[in-house]
């Protein structure tokens, strides 16, 4: 038994513990999975002096309300994120990007992430959980991770095995910028579409549907138009790859993906844009632009050096 | 051999064989995949065979695609072992309580239930790949008499342990997932199981695989 714990009063509509995923499982249908915004993964591990690979709560829009029982600790929030910290009598309105301290009794009031989708929540020290291949990371499809490999429910208790509680206060400057053009590489299949097809997906807007999540982001707009198959061989799919199905509207795979499909790619998205493509909430307006494979590698080594940066920085 | 590598976005490889689907084919696929699998090559973090693809992730951060082509261009797949293949039964109950689409199977093979049965049953099919869901085996290949499309519309809901088929493949469903093949029957064995971490598919690629018919007693007494 742990003495320090998190009672979960409510629990947000997709809250998962994840971490830095687990790898070299695809080629038995085994996905990545891990925190789906990676920066602001590591800047809430920094922002408690974990280690940049410790597990964290993930939510996506709404996120959990939580009690905490135990001697005194820190936490931090990342994202674009609306929270509150009840303390006794007093409630305050929580800023992300910063650790504060909480008590036995405190309460973590994770309202909801604003005009984005994912967001993270991290404790100093460990939470006590069981591993599958290295990682926390619950897959919801598979039940694969931590918790029986499901989303955290009300009345659950979630178990600190250390605790880290540091009196000096980390906090960063930092904005998640929300953006309408997605870097993508032209596909495998690209040349299975009419040259109309080809047009309106990268000149045309799309929205982000309703039907997305930790799997794949499902967007409607335009049809896109196959003039050679709607199908081929099933074969290999990595996370950022667009697929077109015969209804003609893309579909980006997305951390959780199944690991092989059957429908043609058109494109595949940019490391670089990862992190910012996974928090465009439904409704969001999204354009593609192409680039080149040598251009999406300078970028991504630019971001990652943006990363390092803002890690030193705490 | 690769017929031609380019990229699938940034950060993988994607290993063109052919476009035909066959034994020989699929074989040099996973000799290249056992051959890089076991030599650990810096920055590559997943391997993904299919019928005649190989597609080889990395971490951007590590490597690139110029280096993990050069390396993949150099490597000698001869060097690694022959590839060490089981064969497996397979009980599959095909009552009606499991048998979905038997009657459509019927009407587009335009062959009776016992017939279809017997050419599915008992015959070796070999496993092409593995995934989509964990675990799930790619089996093939099914008599040219035998082969129908997906469903129009997929199911939401594909009960566990399944037995499916599209085309010339079969397919077994390791866990309740949305899914379109056309199912026959139902097998009542852990086909996946997360708790075996080292081993948890029971079905590789490379292995041979042969239905077992068992009635709906021995289905139900089959965990006991």
């Amino acid at each position: 038994m742990s003495n320090n714990y998190l009672d979960i009063i409510r629990p947000g509509i997709n809250t998962t513990f994840q971490d830095k995923g687990r790898d070299h499982l695809y080629h038995i249908g085994i996905p990545f999975s891990g925190a789906m915004d990676n920066r602001n993964y590591l800047i809430a591990n920094k922002l408690v002096n974990n280690k940049l690979d410790s597990s964290v709560i993930e939510f996506a829009f709404q996120g959990p309300h939580l009690k905490y029982s135990g001697e005194r600790i820190n936490f931090a929030v990342t994202g674009d994120v609306i929270f509150s910290i009840k303390k006794k009598d007093t409630e305050i309105k929580g800023n992300c990007y910063q650790s504060y301290q909480i008590e036995n009794g405190d309460e973590i009031n994770i309202v909801s992430t604003n005009k984005s989708v994912y967001g993270y929540l991290a404790l100093g020290g460990e939470l006590d959980l069981k591993f599958q291949w290295n990682s926390c990371s619950i897959n919801t499809k598979a039940n694969i991770g931590s918790n029986d490999g499901k989303k955290l429910d009300v009345g659950q208790r979630i178990n600190l095995k250390k605790i880290n509680s540091n009196k000096d206060i980390k906090k960063i400057n930092y904005i998640n910028i929300k953006i309408e053009n997605i870097r993508v590489m032209k596909g495998t299949n690209f040349d299975y579409f009419s040259e109309q097809g080809k047009q309106i997906f990268f000149e045309k807007e799309f929205i982000v549907s309703k039907l997305s999540d930790r799997m794949g982001m499902r967007l409607e707009g335009p049809k896109i138009e196959n003039i050679v198959n709607t199908n081929i061989k099933s074969e290999g799919l990595i996370k950022g790859v667009i697929q077109v199905p015969a209804d003609g509207n893309p579909i980006i795979m997305l951390s959780d993906h199944g690991t092989v499909g059957g429908y043609p790619k058109i494109g595949a998205v940019a490391s670089v844009d990862y992190d910012r493509l996974v928090q465009m909430a439904p409704g969001s307006k999204i354009k593609f632009k192409e680039i080149n494979l040598s251009d999406a590698e300078t970028l991504f080594k630019l971001y990652e050096m943006e990363t390092q940066n803002l890690l030193s920085q705490i | 051999m690769i017929k031609n590598i380019s990229n699938l976005g940034d950060a993988a490889l994607y290993c063109d064989f052919g476009n035909e689907v066959n034994k020989s084919i699929n074989s040099q696929v996973i000799k290249y995949f056992k051959t890089i699998k076991e030599k650990k090559f810096k920055g590559i973090n997943n391997l993904t065979p299919s019928y005649n693809k190989l597609i080889i992730s990395y971490d951007l951060k590590k490597t690139n695609f110029k280096e993990v082509k050069n390396y993949v261009e150099n490597i000698d797949a001869k060097e690694s072992q022959d590839i060490v293949s089981k064969k497996l039964e397979i009980p599959v109950c095909c009552h009606e309580n499991f048998s979905l689409d038997i009657k459509r199977l019927e009407e587009i093979l335009k062959l009776s239930r016992e017939k279809i049965l017997e050419n599915f049953l008992n015959k070796e099919y070999f496993c092409y790949m593995t995934g989509f869901i964990a675990g799930m085996p790619f089996l093939g290949d099914l008599d040219e008499n035998m082969r129908a499309q997906r469903l129009e519309t997929p199911r939401v809901k594909v009960p566990k342990g399944s037995v499916a088929l599209t085309e010339q493949f079969a397919n077994i469903y390791t866990f309740e997932s949305p899914g379109g093949w056309n199912i026959l029957g139902n097998t009542p064995l852990d086909v996946f199981d997360s708790s075996k971490e080292d081993k948890p598919n029971l079905i590789n690629p490379g292995d041979t695989v042969i239905f077992k018919e068992i009635t709906l007693d021995q289905y139900k007494n089959f965990n006991e």
